[in-house]
């Protein structure tokens, strides 16, 4: 990297930095070589880091008020809605912030699968990606327990009893998980202890991630290696922070409509009715974000097998980098990955979309469809796909189309040169 | 080192040092781990008694019992009937009612679903027993699985009648 030689300009700087390089990372962070051309799906890496950021205070704030025990959670919960100076506001921001982190977490997701993000040299920034992405859901889940409510209280019941479908070990594991034999008190406390350990631990591998992340630099839409620094990036400050700031700005307009005018359109009636062990709510679904790999669960009729693939569904992804057999990132490039990428844009939605809904009869049957095709999508046809696809040419440089006088990638079809790049 | 080289006393050193690490590593976070299972007072609330005297043929009461609710039902003659005249091969997990019942009159079992533990509603299914909303499973009056994800029958705790009002579940 270019930045090694930094030398702060004050004299106290450069004898802080000789005994802690601090200022040569600032350095790194505002210099760092971007390539030009990112667009605005590449913004949503900062925005992550603000929902983050977002959920670890108003979580601080909330622990303030909140108390965990299965007698007084619930009221607790309402003592902050009615009672503590404007704790609506920040319950609120707290748990649509939630569904806004998942909203940005499937877009940076979805961003990767499109522009082959994850392939290599990329593959540790991926696989540290996935595993902030199962600490979310980790963190989701217990947060979605701690308000005690009916929805909390018969959530955590099913999540906790997926442990169940273990052979020989499972009963003993979920009355470890429960400190009991039911989800009860002991069960509140630890997922509140746990929730919140967890962004602490996200906050941790976020910072591996973007480390990752600056080692081979960004990829970018069309996918290819850039020279860094070069006539082909922009240093990180201004170019990309102004441009992170718009995007978050507008970002913080949807943020902000649920906050104030939906609050509870995203939650369930059910959790303002205080936890009850002898009733359960007619029909249990988990928050948005977790309906695809709940309908996964729900298609197969065998307990430990539905548990088996709802997981690896998630684990699947891992192993992503070797699954895609294609040496060419970029989808807008691939005409059939793009093609297949987009359907699997839309099993992930109908996947959700059957999550919502009773498990029988048609809505079984699409879900086992849907559910049969994500796995056909990662095992069958990508590994396939990277053998068979007759890929367009790439250009030489990201800089080369636009220089051509026509921001039209296909343009650059006609040069030589690049057949040998491939 | 080289690969031929015989292990000497110095690797076997640090293999044993390793091992009593690992030994001890262990010993101190077993309880870390222990102290998340059922403590004391959890397990001092193993038992619970019920006094079933208002009980007429037909109805049910659900108590808790480890904070999970029991099902106590008292059942008609066609429901006995119902659940001793089934065929044991048709079962998903075959009981017999005898062995579920032994007092046929009274059906004690968990109220929790063996699918993923939901509480399933009385009087309701395909088969006059319980049906679980959750996920759709259908049990009998006899609390056996008949239709659905779940894997077993519901469960019958240890229970007994300490006198003819009054049964003690645990």
């Amino acid at each position: 990297m270019s930045d090694h030689n930094y030398t702060p300009s004050s004299k106290f700087g450069k004898w802080f930095n000789d005994r802690l390089p601090l200022l040569t990372l600032a350095n790194h962070l505002t210099d760092y070589p971007t390539p030009k051309n990112l667009n605005y799906w590449w913004t949503f890496g900062g925005i992550l880091t603000f929902c983050l950021i977002t959920q670890i205070i108003t979580g601080l704030v909330l622990a303030m008020h909140y108390i965990a025990h299965a007698d007084l959670a619930f009221s607790s919960v309402e003592h902050i809605m009615r009672d503590v100076n404007y704790g609506w506001l920040i319950r609120y921001i707290h748990a649509n912030g939630a569904s806004m982190f998942f909203l940005a977490v499937y877009i940076h997701i979805f961003r990767s699968l499109f522009y082959g993000s994850y392939k290599a040299p990329r593959e540790i920034i991926w696989i540290l990606g996935i595993m902030i992405y199962l600490l979310m859901m980790a963190a989701a889940f217990m947060g979605y327990v701690l308000p005690w409510g009916q929805m909390s209280f018969w959530g955590a019941t099913v999540i906790t009893n997926l442990f169940s479908a273990i052979p020989l070990v499972g009963e003993s594991i979920t009355t470890w998980l429960w400190g009991g034999y039911s989800v009860d008190n002991p069960t509140l406390t630890r997922f509140f202890t746990l929730h919140y350990l967890i962004p602490f631990l996200i906050l941790g591998l976020v910072v591996l991630h973007i480390w990752a992340l600056h080692v081979p630099g960004n990829n970018n839409p069309v996918g290819i290696d850039i020279q860094k620094p070069s006539k082909d990036t922009v240093p990180f400050h201004p170019y990309i922070v102004i441009k992170d700031l718009f995007a978050l700005l507008l970002f913080m307009i949807v943020f902000a409509f649920f906050v104030f005018y939906s609050p509870n359109i995203l939650g369930h009636a059910d959790n303002y009715i205080e936890a009850n062990p002898l009733v359960t709510p007619a029909h249990i679904v988990p928050e948005w974000y977790l309906l695809p790999f709940y309908a996964i669960l729900r298609s197969i009729p065998d307990k430990l097998l539905g548990v088996v693939a709802m997981l690896s569904a998630i684990f699947i992804l891992a192993a992503l980098p070797w699954l895609d057999t294609s040496k060419v990132r970029s989808a807008v490039f691939r005409p059939l990955y793009k093609q297949f990428y987009w359907i699997l844009v839309i099993d992930v939605l109908i996947l959700g979309y059957v999550g919502a809904m009773p498990a029988e009869g048609l809505y079984l049957l699409i879900a086992r469809v849907a559910t049969a095709y994500y796995f056909l999508h990662f095992l069958l046809i990508l590994p396939i796909l990277g053998k068979i696809e007759k890929t367009t040419p790439l250009p030489l440089s990201i800089t080369s189309p636009v220089l051509g006088g026509s921001a039209d990638l296909a343009m650059a079809k006609n040069t030589d040169v690049r057949k040998e790049k491939l | 080192m080289s690969d031929e080289k015989k292990p000497n006393r110095r690797d076997f050193i640090f293999t044993a040092t390793a091992a009593v690490g690992a030994v001890g590593a262990g010993a101190a976070a077993w309880p870390l781990i222990d102290q998340m299972n059922p403590d004391a007072s959890v397990k001092a609330l193993a038992s619970t008694e019920v006094d079933v005297s208002s009980l007429q043929p037909g109805q049910s009461v659900t108590v808790l019992w480890r904070g999970k609710p029991v099902f106590i039902k008292r059942r008609t003659e066609n429901e006995i009937n119902e659940a001793r005249n089934v065929n044991i091969s048709d079962l998903k997990h075959p009981e017999k009612d005898e062995d579920r019942a032994k007092n046929p009159e009274w059906l004690v079992m968990l109220g929790v679903c063996t699918h993923l533990g939901c509480v399933p509603l009385g009087d309701k299914g395909e088969y006059g027993g319980w049906f679980c909303p959750c996920h759709g499973s259908h049990y009998d009056t006899s609390g056996r699985i008949r239709k659905g994800p779940a894997p077993t029958n519901l469960e019958i705790p240890n229970y007994e009648f300490v006198n003819s009002n009054t049964i003690k579940i645990g």
